[in-house]
């Protein structure tokens, strides 16, 4: 159970900006992802979340290889990714599969369902007897709960919470150890998200499945996962088991991402907004040392000239920050609810 | 009650497309009063975005049928002729667009967008609009404005885009404000500080506000009224903590323990609304929520229930169950009992009777409740009969 089945050792992904038309030559680099380090027990969720921009889904496509990083190990199943020859992905995308975003662009419009379904079957050559492969389809398309008498149907006749089942019925057509969901929902009606939600969480279940799941709503991430990193401009800049981090978080920004967050209850989500000042800076040229300073209410000069490193914090996570939040910040910062939740289960959080 | 500023009564849009009909908003009414915010909450395709777009005229064309009132300063917007209405668009009611990418033009400066919307509704010189201009992104706070203001969108950030669109709706300083969807291209954090900034400038200028929405967390947070659009017509409308606290529609209650919530306990079983949206071309028979709807009763799929008070108040549901066997069910939801049992507690709600078995009387004084259990408030209303054998048909129902 402790098995960790994928590590990641400071992957790096820099993009380069190049200028000139016909000699190129770099001037620069969006850091996209910069030094990102993280493990995902056998059988965990683990939750990426974070703005536009902060490298999240850069990350999944590292972890499958869509992508070559710039450097940094990923270790899966203890097989080294990231160095891997083109030639050798397939064997290990039969055990990591990815859901996308967009369910109308990520499936072919011209192919019916059930051949978009059987396309890993044809890739991998498995199941080649006779209505052996339309068999496994029929039965994926019923797990995800679609009907398998859609199996010659096109893309367009489905809707958007269906595709994404479509999407989903891919991913695990080969049983992967490994699925990563960039944003698996956020393209959906507010009452078809929670179908998907539930069927991943029942696929989870059934499968053994080991969940990486990318998502900005941070509502989402809560419900779905064991474990959040928060991502700030390529970097984590906190990680902890999901109960820590909704309620003692220690980075700042974590602070204001829960602060910013609405409640849906007119009296319950009152409470002292932490609201950011400005944008979140560009990848391309990110402030010097710690890259939140910016924007950091609680920034000091410190923070401008050293990094700081992904520590253990009091609560029981680690987060990356000089001055993390006080058990009376994180109060005044955190929806009336939540900190009701925070003060309910474990008091021992006033020591000095 | 003193006049309100935008009084919609009956509205109904419909568009005349290949399919069929689309009946886009089918009969609502709301009123917002100077100083509010009304919220409206829906699905994509509730006919949200429809009912707004029509305020400002945005969708006459031959395809088009707009009928109701909509009375905006003691006149009806709806016969308005397209001169006049130019001059109340963009100058005493403002919109601001879901995406700014595509609502700011690309080839012109933000400076620029802005001076032309002051210049079409006022006389005034370049120069001073152009001063004005950069005051207006100072207020809603977009850093270095003098610079800004000479800028293209391209160079402005998401959230920056958003806060000059508002600028140039405020610019003319509207008595109504809409916003469509004004913070579902944004970050979170970016969309608190977009929310706080409405209120703020709200507090200031004394605008009303109409935002529409499908996240039940923003509206949470800003609207003093909240109406919940469900295949183009309104199915419950009440003030924010009427909504939140004491749902009356089903619908509501799908949306509310469908989401996620940061204040809920992390392990909670999500409960999704079943199926999906209905056409809008094709709609179901009786309430239009029924094939969704887990309470659903036989008769419920025949008539169609009108919009009325829940306890006498101005808290408004359309739905057939019985007010009584409602608020049990939504404490039987908040406590979480299962599914079933909620099911055989609407089940001992009191069938609203349908009138003979095909068309025959249209409308008869009170439906009378079948013998059972509870005597009920709602039923005293007349509940119109709907026959299964022409679904699409909507009844001119008028409540």
């Amino acid at each position: 159970m402790s098995e960790n089945l994928i590590e990641v050792r400071d992957l790096v992904k820099h993009f380069p900006i190049k200028q000139g038309i016909v000699f190129q030559r770099q001037v620069g680099a969006v850091k996209a992802v910069d030094g990102v380090s993280f493990e995902v027990k056998q059988g965990e969720t683990m939750g990426i979340v974070g703005e536009t921009g902060c490298g999240k889904s850069t990350t999944a496509r590292l972890l499958c290889r869509l992508m070559d990083p710039t450097s940094g190990s990923i270790v899966f199943d203890g097989h080294e990714v990231a160095t891997q020859k083109r030639d050798d992905l397939k064997a290990l995308h039969r055990d990591m599969q990815m859901i996308f975003q967009d369910p109308y662009s990520s499936l072919n419009p011209r192919k019916t369902i059930g051949s978009i379904i059987s396309d890993p079957f044809v890739i991998h050559n498995l199941y080649t007897g006779d209505g052996e492969r339309k068999r496994r389809v029929q039965d994926l398309m019923d797990r995800v709960g679609l009907n398998p008498e859609h199996y010659n149907r096109y893309p367009h006749e489905f809707s958007g919470g269906q595709r994404q089942r479509i999407g989903v019925a891919r991913a695990i057509a080969l049983e992967p150890k490994l699925l990563i969901a960039d944003e698996p929902v956020s393209a959906l009606d507010v009452s078809i998200q929670a179908q998907v939600l539930n069927l991943l969480r029942q696929l989870q279940r059934e499968m053994g499945l080991t969940l990486i799941f990318i998502a900005h709503d941070l509502s989402v991430v809560r419900h779905m996962c064991d474990r959040v990193a928060v991502m700030y401009l390529g970097k984590i800049v906190e990680m902890s088991p999901a109960d820590v981090l909704y309620t003692t978080p220690r980075h700042p920004y974590t602070g204001a991402l829960l602060s910013a967050v609405p409640v849906p209850d007119p009296t319950g989500g009152k409470r002292k907004r932490e609201l950011l000042s400005g944008d979140v800076p560009s990848p391309a040229n990110p402030p010097s040392a710690c890259r939140f300073h910016t924007r950091c209410p609680k920034a000091q000069e410190l923070c401008s000239q050293d990094e700081p490193e992904l520590s253990a914090k009091r609560g029981g996570g680690i987060a990356a920050c000089h001055f993390p939040l006080t058990d009376e910040e994180i109060a005044s910062r955190l929806p009336v609810a939540l900190a009701r939740q925070r003060s309910a289960p474990e008091p021992a959080t006033t020591d000095a | 009650m003193t006049e309100a500023l935008l009084q919609v009564d009956d509205l109904r849009v419909s568009f005349d497309s290949e399919d069929g009909v689309v009946h886009a908003v089918d009969g609502i009414s709301y009123a917002v009063d100077t100083g509010k915010t009304l919220g409206i909450v829906g699905e994509s395709g509730s006919g949200k975005s429809v009912s707004s777009l029509t305020t400002l005229g945005l969708t006459r064309g031959p395809r088009a049928k707009i009928e109701g009132r909509m009375m905006f300063n003691g006149r009806d917007l709806l016969t308005l002729p397209d001169e006049d209405l130019r001059k109340v668009r963009g100058d005493d009611i403002a919109m601001i667009f879901q995406d700014p990418l595509s609502a700011l033009h690309p080839f012109y400066k933000v400076g620029v967008q802005l001076i032309e919307a002051m210049q079409s509704h006022r006389s005034i010189s370049k120069s001073a609009a152009h001063t004005r201009a950069a005051e207006m992104l100072e207020l809603v706070g977009i850093p270095d404005p003098k610079r800004r203001v000479d800028q293209y969108p391209h160079e402005f950030s998401g959230g920056m885009r958003q806060r000059a669109m508002i600028a140039m709706a405020l610019s003319n300083e509207p008595k109504l404000l809409i916003a469509d969807e004004p913070t579902t291209a944004l970050d979170v954090t970016v969309q608190a500080q977009i929310l706080a900034l409405l209120q703020d400038l709200q507090d200031r200028l004394g605008m009303a506000i109409i935002i529409i929405t499908h996240d039940l967390g923003v509206v949470a947070e800003i609207a003093d009224d909240i109406a919940v659009m469900y295949a183009g017509r309104i199915v419950e409308r009440g003030t924010t903590e009427e909504i939140f606290h004491s749902p009356q529609h089903p619908y509501t209650w799908g949306l509310l323990s469908s989401i996620p919530r940061l204040d809920n306990p992390r392990d909670e079983e999500l409960v999704p609304i079943s199926g999906r949206p209905p056409s809008l071309i094709n709609r179901p028979s009786g309430c239009h929520f029924h094939p969704r709807c887990p309470y659903a009763r036989d008769a419920h799929k025949r008539v169609d229930p009108p919009l009325e008070a829940v306890n006498g108040g101005t808290h408004l549901a359309a739905c057939l169950l019985e007010g009584t066997v409602r608020t049990r069910i939504w404490d039987g939801i908040r406590t979480g009992r299962d599914l079933e049992s909620l099911k055989r507690l609407a089940a001992t709600s009191a069938q609203p009777v349908v009138e003979g078995d095909a068309a025959t009387a249209p409308e008869s004084e009170g439906t009378q409740p079948e013998p059972g259990e509870g005597s009920l408030v709602e039923s005293e209303q007349p509940a119109r009969e709907h026959s299964t054998e022409t679904p699409f048909m909507g009844p001119e129902e008028m409540p």
